[in-house]
């Protein structure tokens, strides 16, 4: 039999349907592939007993001609997503082993339509980082290597990334608040979307910035990224930022056709010191969808070098408050303290890494009295501004094209020293995020050193089937197949 | 300008007392604020606590529309701004009974803006209270440090529980000002019933802000008094806050700023924590909410079906039923008791009715620790007696005992007035030959008197009350008056 976990989600459904192996050959494929991989620290917490008694129910469905669409298929979840019954920590110390006993939204339609769970992913605690090394379950290491050197997998959805590079799960939940499912997805040659600010529902899903969150999948290819959206995607009566509105069937977007498809360039997005390579890729790329029929627009995002700053007020100060309950209280893990103030300050010491410190000080600041006008308020102001932008560019185009991020992946440690060196890698995607835009990063090539790097296009507000289309004509035309070579299995 | 029979004097002159009223009052509601748990009060500890309540990892709040018309029918209520898009915003700090760590509230954005009420003062003046506004919050847990030797308990039922902060302008100058302007407000929200207004349960509870300065200057500076949950003591914590600042004052100290706690048991107020202990709250709009918007018809809608509020009944039933302003008054302080008037004063001489009720009822409900809604006496019985008496088949006297008895046969308010003046025997007389007997009986036996009545015709009263003696107050009083005049020659 070929190696079941070489398929992409497209091709096991089918391969499912036709009843070329069951979904328990598929998930212990998965399972035993898992288990060799502890080298890449992607999975924090392994449930292959549920994933075979998943599979084997969905093998009945699929015995019984009731298949639903992910039926039988072996994801990774993102720590972030509580999953009922299965430990749940955000990758912090402050959450010592919470047990929720609840399932997020998004990971019960999932199951909802059939898929399989494999086990929880490593993240950056609280999804704050770019390069998974904030986790408190320790760093997760890129399938993708440059000779000896260890590399970061992106972050804060590195688990996710590595773990569908290295096929430790067909596809991997992941949510993104600043970058963090489409720069992981450029690290690692695979396929990151970021959907429409409510497109899901955030109900379940461990807050790090609630107005900027968003969950989205990470795949193989666009069209697996289509299937998973289908099902992740929907409106909730309990997240009251969730958009009450259709899930289109987003695969059968997938026409192949962008014939006179507007597609934007936006000139700001030439940052100093981007390296050449990036620079060719992103011309590569507006050679690819110019010879499938689109039309190339020059268009200005004139507010793009604010976004950074801005994004490291909003998201911080959101934080900041997010993070305020896990106080040892009621939850978690919980320090002695002498007093009520003792108790929350040990424990809360003890229980969040350093980043998350850094950053619920930075919002901290941002909101205090005297400085909130300066900070927040100004913050928001250049948000606004950042999403005219969008609109007015909306103007003249359909799509944006622009790279994922300004490197390939960076070796690990690198940056942990430099925050703000850190924080540059979300350059090219907290834009989005601010504006509440669907952006999806496809593998578009490799660097000199055999790295892969990806190209990021950016949609209207629910313009999801539009993106995936043209992310599907531009993933065709790389004819990416690249694949990391396993050094890490046992 | 100061209103001269408030000042409270010191040894340097007369002080004014300015007064601002922050009262949260708790939505009447079956579920919270934001999320579906019971509001029910007295459960067992943490029974009524959902995921969202508890703060746990990823749950959202979700607006409860019902509690959103119950704030834009209390501003109605006020005569209020209604604002169709108002902001909830997170107020953050530290305390374990407080999940989120945040309280979910309303800062720059209120649901409603300014409106007024008006209070009625002890000389029968009328005072316009200005209200700044009205905003939705969540309300905190409880913390509890007695079921334990070290440790504190939570409980959680409380948290999130909606709330209205109502705050007032500064402009009351009295505590018997401050406390009329709770008892309104209190019978608004009644009315309306968007509160229960009890207070005992917490249900009402106001901040009052104190500060005091010399007539005609700028204002002092203010202590808030947290959390005061009766009317009698927001009395004392004012009367008491007052004269602490004016002896301070005139000691040559300065009013610090600062939040302080009414003690009950001693009558004081004490510190709690200054200016500089202040939290900062950093507020910022909740960003797992969604600016609350809703339209014009929607506040029309509850519009159309807000009941009559208490200063309308009360003219009313100056106007309609010719009471005092004082009975009027009596009577509006409760919906309840108001309907009961009127149900009693239908088809009866309405002052009668409203003496009856306010003289026996509420007397009679006061006395057994009642609510008019348990009275064993009912308004069609009342109004039955009432016209008893008006058609003299029983005497404004025994109708008291009727009353009694009526209101001894407890709640399942069996037997009417009639029954019981028939099983009793409590018919007035009116036979006149009955009467004549009686008072002639009286002045064939007090010789001595009706010699001393001839001296000083006010002695007349005696004999009258001798013969309503005589005739178990059954007798009409009126034709009592009359023979005994005329046998005593005094007409």
């Amino acid at each position: 039999m070929t190696d079941l976990t070489q398929l992409n989600l497209a091709d096991a459904r089918d391969g499912l349907a036709k009843k070329e192996f069951s979904a328990v050959e598929l998930t212990q494929a998965h399972i035993d592939r898992v288990a060799a991989s502890a080298a890449l620290n992607a999975y924090v917490l392994e449930t292959p007993e549920k994933a075979l008694d998943m599979a084997a129910a969905s093998d009945a469905k699929i015995a019984a001609g009731e298949a639903r669409p992910l039926e039988g298929l072996p994801i990774g979840v993102k720590d972030l997503f509580c999953t009922k019954d299965v430990r749940t920590t955000a990758c912090s110390n402050i959450l010592g082993d919470f047990t929720p006993p609840y399932e997020s939204t998004v990971t019960q339609n999932l199951w909802a339509d059939g898929a399989v769970m494999l086990g929880k992913l490593n993240n950056d605690e609280f999804a704050m980082g770019s390069s998974n090394e904030t986790s408190r379950f320790g760093p997760v290491v890129n399938p993708w290597k440059t000779g000896d050197t260890q590399l970061v997998p992106g972050g804060s959805s590195g688990g996710s990334s590595a773990a569908v590079a290295a096929r430790l799960g067909i596809a991997a939940t992941a949510t993104d608040t600043g970058g963090s499912i489409r720069q992981p997805a450029a690290f690692t040659g695979t396929v990151g979307l970021k959907p429409t600010y409510g497109r899901c529902s955030r109900w379940g899903i461990v807050a790090f910035a609630s107005s900027l969150d968003q969950a989205g999948p990470i795949t193989h290819t666009v069209r697996d990224a289509a299937m998973m959206l289908n099902s992740m995607a929907s409106f909730d009566k309990r997240d009251t930022t969730s958009v009450e509105r259709d899930v289109p069937d987003y695969e059968a977007a997938l026409t192949g056709n962008i014939k006179g498809l507007r597609v934007g360039i936006p000139q700001e997005y030439r940052v100093d010191n981007m390296p050449a390579e990036i620079e060719k890729l992103w011309q590569q790329g507006i050679e690819w969808l110019k010879a499938a029929g689109a039309e190339i627009v020059d268009v200005s995002l004139p507010h793009t070098k604010y976004a950074l700053p801005a994004y490291y007020i909003i998201a911080p100060a959101e934080a900041s408050s997010n993070l305020a309950r896990y106080d040892g209280v009621r939850y978690g893990a919980r320090q002695q303290g002498v007093d009520i103030d003792d108790m929350y300050a040990q424990t809360r010491a003890a229980g969040f890494g350093d980043e998350v410190k850094r950053r619920v000080m930075i919002g901290t600041y941002a909101l205090s009295a005297g400085y909130y006008d300066a900070y927040y308020v100004k913050a928001l102001q250049v948000r606004r501004l950042i999403a005219e932008d969008f609109t007015k560019a909306y103007e003249k185009c359909d799509v944006l094209l622009t790279p994922t991020t300004p490197s390939a992946a960076f070796e690990l440690g690198k940056n942990v020293e430099d925050p703000l060196e850190m924080y540059l890698n979300d350059v090219f995607t907290v834009t989005v995020n601010l504006a509440g835009l669907p952006g999806i990063s496809v593998p578009a090539g490799l660097d000199a050193s055999g790295l892969p790097l990806g190209l990021q296009l950016i949609g209207k507000a629910f313009g999801e089937e539009e993106l995936l289309r043209t992310a599907a004509v531009l993933e065709e035309a790389t004819g990416f197949d690249a694949q990391p070579q396993d050094w890490w299995s046992a | 300008m100061a209103e001269k029979n408030n000042l409270i004097s010191g040894a340097t002159g007369d002080w004014e007392i300015v007064l601002g009223l922050e009262v949260h009052a708790q939505i009447d509601s079956n579920a919270k604020l934001f999320s579906g748990a019971s509001t029910e009060f007295g459960a067992e500890p943490n029974a009524q606590v959902s995921l969202v309540d508890a703060a746990m990892p990823g749950m959202l709040p979700v607006i409860n529309w019902f509690c959103v018309e119950q704030a834009v029918r209390t501003g109605l209520g006020l005569k209020a701004q209604i604002n169709n898009y108002s902001v909830f915003d997170r107020k953050n700090y530290f305390y374990p009974d407080l999940p989120q760590g945040y309280q979910i509230s309303q800062f720059q954005q209120p649901i409603v803006g300014t409106g007024a009420i008006e209070i009625d003062l002890a000389d029968g003046e009328v005072k316009e209270i200005g209200i700044e506004r009205l905003h939705l919050e969540q309300d905190a847990g409880k913390s509890l440090h007695d079921q334990h030797p070290n440790m504190s308990y939570v409980d959680l039922n409380r948290s999130g529980v909606a709330l209205m902060e109502i705050v007032s302008d500064p402009d009351m100058r009295s505590a018997a000002e401050a406390q009329a302007y709770v008892k309104k407000l209190r019978a608004i929200l009644r009315y309306l019933g968007t509160c229960d207004g009890n207070m005992e349960q917490g249900s009402l509870r106001a901040d009052v802000n104190v500060s005091v300065r010399k007539p005609g200057d700028p204002l002092g500076t203010r202590c808030e008094i947290k959390n005061v949950n009766s009317i009698r003591f927001i009395g004392q914590a004012i009367e008491y806050e007052a004269r602490r600042q004016v002896d301070l004052i005139e000691d040559g100290g300065t009013v610090e700023q600062q939040t302080r706690l009414f003690d009950p048991k001693s009558g004081e107020t004490r510190a709690m924590r200054s200016k500089e202990e202040a939290h900062d709250y950093r507020y910022f709009p909740d960003p797992d909410l969604l600016p609350l918007e809703f339209t014009q018809e929607f506040v029309d809608e509850i519009a159309k079906d807000l009941p009559e509020l208490p200063d309308d009944k009360k003219a009313r039933f100056i106007n309609d039923y010719g009471l005092t302003p004082y009975d009027a008054g009596v009577l509006v302080g409760e919906a309840e008791n108001a309907a009961f008037f009127e149900a009693a004063a239908e088809g009866q001489d309405p002052k009668a009715v409203a003496n009856m009720v306010i003289g026996s009822v509420f007397a009679g409900l006061n006395k057994a620790d009642l609510d008019i809604g348990d009275s064993p006496v009912s308004a069609a019985q009342v109004g039955q007696l009432v016209g008893l008496i008006a058609d003299d088949t029983v005497s404004g006297r025994s109708a008291k005992e009727v009353f009694e008895l009526m209101f001894e046969d407890g709640p399942d308010q069996g037997k009417d007035p009639a029954v019981i003046i028939e099983e009793k025997g409590l018919k007035q007389v009116t036979d006149t030959g009955a009467i004549e007997a009686a008072v002639d009986e009286v002045i064939a036996a007090n010789p001595d008197k009706v010699a001393q009545a001839k001296e000083r015709p006010k002695m007349a009263g005696w004999f009258v009350g001798q013969v309503m003696q005589a005739t178990g107050g059954k007798a009409n009083p009126q034709a009592v008056n009359q023979l005994v005049l005329s046998k005593l020659g005094l007409d």
